[in-house]
């Protein structure tokens, strides 16, 4: 008995049962529908364009800027153009959002590793600041720093010491600045060649230890030669680097690094509401590691701080690193709210000085988003490489 | 003779030694088990002496608590200002809305507060009659109070002047509103067979997860009105609010789609043999589940968007906090303590709303973890 081949039946079936009919239609009248906003919302853009004499293009950017900026990283005056000013804007996006990261990230972790004490007060106390800064606004933490805390300072004759040449009133924060005389490149050198060393001796040690099983305690003797030849360098040479301390002179403090009030005050905030977000990262990590883990690791006789190192923060950054990617991304996104206090970054110089002078709302909040899209980008594929590189490697 | 030597007798027991129990062993292993720990102790003890009793001094013993001008409030130089915080609170809550209207505000407040009462309580019955109201009804009742309709006699009120914990809670409340059902849609586009689909949730997504706010919202004042025409230009609030809406939707799509992810492909293999189609499926099997695991995560994302309602001071709409900030600029009210009053309450009114949330939140997943915590 011989089978037919099965005919390829087709039952009817209407058109908007078929699955594959219903998809693309839909498809294309979602494709048709977005195309007729912009169509629209393009039409009107032109209309409005011409009816208020707006002329578009990024011309402006090369005219004279003519504003000051009160912070810096290189030479801007008021003739510059106005690229160069949103450059300035941008170098100080970064300044904060490096310093941010770095101090959030170890305040985030201190506290952090402080709500899961034995210790019922400290555990109390950080959990309490936790909640305090995660359940109030940023925004609020910011104005309050600036026009509560720092602006009510007493001025430059009153300044407040803080030890070690630093000085705190309402016009900033004044620090000692280095100077380097005639033989100070030879501390530098020194420096490049502890850190060649050590790196040489991390290699040889970690070698040493998959073939032997022996430890050897890299960072405490990088630390100590470090320390050693930067001594013996400085001594050496008849100590070339000097500090100039800020000093009242009149009615103002000069000399010395001057750190604006507004940056104190964004960092401040930014810093502390970031770090209570990275605290209860940090909690949830570790937490996330299974008591078992420490139990094994105690019964093959590790000590605490063993335990803590090689089984427990491994795997614990595993489960921090992804969530941690975005507080620094919020962190960068946040350092916008520099426009409340007055800060100069990217946003106030360009999106809100610029933008008042110019009028070119179209171009300006283009490439405002554009930046921030890149900066976001840039630090989540960074953060992503890293989280790759201490990724659970599976079979 | 023998000696009895063995006791046939049962002595008496003897209460545990007096460093391993109570209280003063607790106190020693918890605070002081080791001179580190001791020395965190002390840091802690000082802390909190250096906190607590000036904000008791501040707040209660050294206050003004009477009076009516802000001469009462010098009179007290240390303490807070509360004669400034009785004058203005009206003010901070509705703003500028006429006083003589103001009940169309409490009564849209009152019957939002019971329709979410009804949605947040677990055992008030009614779920789907109650989120009718609250994601429909209400938010028609509310345009028409709100803003009035001449027809039915209530004069109109211009959202210029609206102000305050209005401004905030209505932001805060159509964000809400608009952003959850957004996010879901957004959420399911990403996780769609249909390429197109797929790659326009994605865009929509990326883009406004990796913009700041205050650019959405610096784009919502500068940008739309040129992109619209010029007959139809919706006042600044609608246009913030929009902006707010859908950046709150884009993180909402994200907290959704991983419960979409969670979800095990039995369940989806399950409503398909069974005959469902999509909205079927995702409508009756998936979603139920799905939402039900990220609730906190969505209501934590409820709370970044309540605080980020503050950012709407930037652009210069009179919300809660810019309320508070510009009255502590009244030459009547200065003192030296004004400022700090003002931004303490306001500090207390966002952490009182936050942290009621954030309860509810962990409160919920206590409820919804009950099945498999064991």
């Amino acid at each position: 008995m011989t089978q037919t081949p099965h005919k390829h039946t087709r039952t009817s079936v209407m058109p908007w049962n078929n699955p594959t009919v219903r998809a693309v239609t839909f498809q294309v009248l979602l494709v048709l529908g977005v195309l007729g906003c912009l169509y629209i919302a393009g039409s009107n853009l032109i209309q409005n364009l011409q009816s208020q004499k707006i002329t578009t293009g990024f011309g402006f950017l090369e005219s004279k800027a003519g504003f000051g900026i009160t912070q810096s990283l290189i030479t801007y005056n008021e003739d510059s153009t106005y690229a160069r000013a949103a450059f300035v804007g941008l170098l100080n996006t970064c300044l904060v959002g490096g310093v941010g990261v770095v101090l959030a990230t170890i305040i985030g972790f201190i506290i952090g590793i402080a709500r899961l004490s034995k210790n019922l007060l400290l555990a109390t106390l950080s959990s309490g600041y936790v909640e305090l800064i995660r359940n109030t606004p940023l925004l609020l933490q910011l104005i309050f720093w600036y026009m509560a805390v720092l602006q009510p300072l007493p001025g430059p004759r009153q300044s407040l010491d803080l030890g070690a040449g630093v000085l705190l009133n309402n016009r900033g924060l004044f620090m000692p600045r280095p100077e380097f005389l005639a033989g100070s490149q030879w501390i530098g050198i020194a420096l490049g060649l502890t850190i060649f060393a050590s790196i040489i001796l991390a290699q040889w040690a970690r070698a040493r230890e998959l073939k032997t099983g022996q430890s050897f305690p890299v960072w405490r003797i990088s630390f100590t030669l470090m320390c050693g030849l930067l001594m013996l360098a400085y001594f050496a040479t008849s100590m070339p680097i000097v500090f100039e301390t800020p000093k009242l002179q009149g009615f103002n403090i000069r000399g010395g690094v001057t750190i604006i009030p507004e940056f104190v005050a964004l960092v401040l905030g930014l810093v502390l509401y970031t770090a209570a977000f990275i605290a209860e990262v940090v909690r949830s990590g570790i937490v996330s590691v299974s008591k078992g883990q420490t139990e094994a690791a105690a019964a093959l006789g590790l000590q605490r701080g063993q335990i803590l190192r090689y089984v427990v923060v491994p795997q614990a950054m595993r489960v921090i690193i992804p969530p941690l990617t975005n507080q620094y991304l919020n962190l960068i996104k946040n350092s916008t709210l520099a426009v409340a206090i007055g800060y100069p970054d990217f946003f106030q110089v360009f999106t809100g000085t610029v933008l008042n002078q110019t009028g070119q709302a179209l171009e300006i909040v283009a490439v405002t988003m554009v930046v921030y899209l890149l900066v976001s980008l840039g630090t989540s594929s960074l953060m992503n490489w890293y989280n790759a590189r201490i990724a659970l490697v599976e079979r | 003779m023998a000696i009895a030597y063995v006791n046939t007798q049962l002595l008496p027991q003897q209460p545990p030694p007096r460093a391993a129990f109570g209280m003063v062993a607790w106190i020693r292993s918890t605070f002081f088990s080791s001179i580190a720990n001791a020395l965190l102790t002390l840091v802690c003890v000082w802390v909190l002496y250096r906190v607590i009793p000036p904000m008791v001094q501040f707040f209660i013993t050294d206050a003004a608590w009477y009076g009516t001008t802000r001469e009462d409030c010098i009179a007290a130089p240390h303490g807070a200002c509360y004669p400034y915080l009785k004058a203005r609170f009206w003010q901070f809550v509705y703003g500028f809305y006429p006083e003589t209207e103001r009940w169309r505000v409490n009564v849209t407040f009152f019957v939002a507060v019971a329709l979410l009462a009804g949605l947040l309580i677990p055992k008030v019955p009614h779920k789907q009659w109650n989120a009718l109201a609250f994601f429909i009804g209400l938010p028609l009742m509310g345009y028409i109070l709100l803003s009035g309709w001449e027809l039915i006699g209530l004069p109109i009120v211009g959202t210029h002047q609206w102000g305050g914990v209005l401004v905030t809670l209505v932001v805060a409340s159509v964000g809400i509103v608009v952003s959850l059902p957004l996010g879901v849609v957004l959420a399911l586009g990403r996780q769609s067979h249909m390429p197109i689909v797929r790659a326009f949730s994605i865009i929509f997504i990326e883009f406004w997860r990796g913009v700041p706010l205050i650019t959405v919202l610096f784009m919502a004042k500068t940008m739309i009105p040129l992109f619209l025409p010029d007959a139809l230009s919706p006042d600044q609030l609608l246009r913030a609010m929009v902006g707010v809406a859908f950046f709150t939707a884009a993180y909402l799509a994200e907290v959704v789609r991983g419960g979409l992810q969670a979800m095990p492909k039995g369940q989806f293999e399950g409503a398909k043999a069974l005959g469902l189609n999509y909205p079927q499926m995702m409508g009756s099997v998936i979603l139920p589940q799905a939402l039900k695991t990220v609730i906190p995560g969505i209501v934590n994302s409820f709370i970044a968007l309540f605080k980020d309602t503050s950012l709407l001071l930037i652009i210069g709409v009179f919300d809660f906090l810019l309320q508070v900030s510009v009255s502590l600029r009244d030459p009547n009210w200065a003192s030296p303590t004004t400022m700090y009053t003002g931004f303490s309450f306001a500090a207390l009114f966002y952490f009182l709303c936050c942290y009621g949330m954030s309860r509810y939140s962990k409160y919920m997943e206590y409820r919804l973890g009950a099945g498999q915590n064991r």
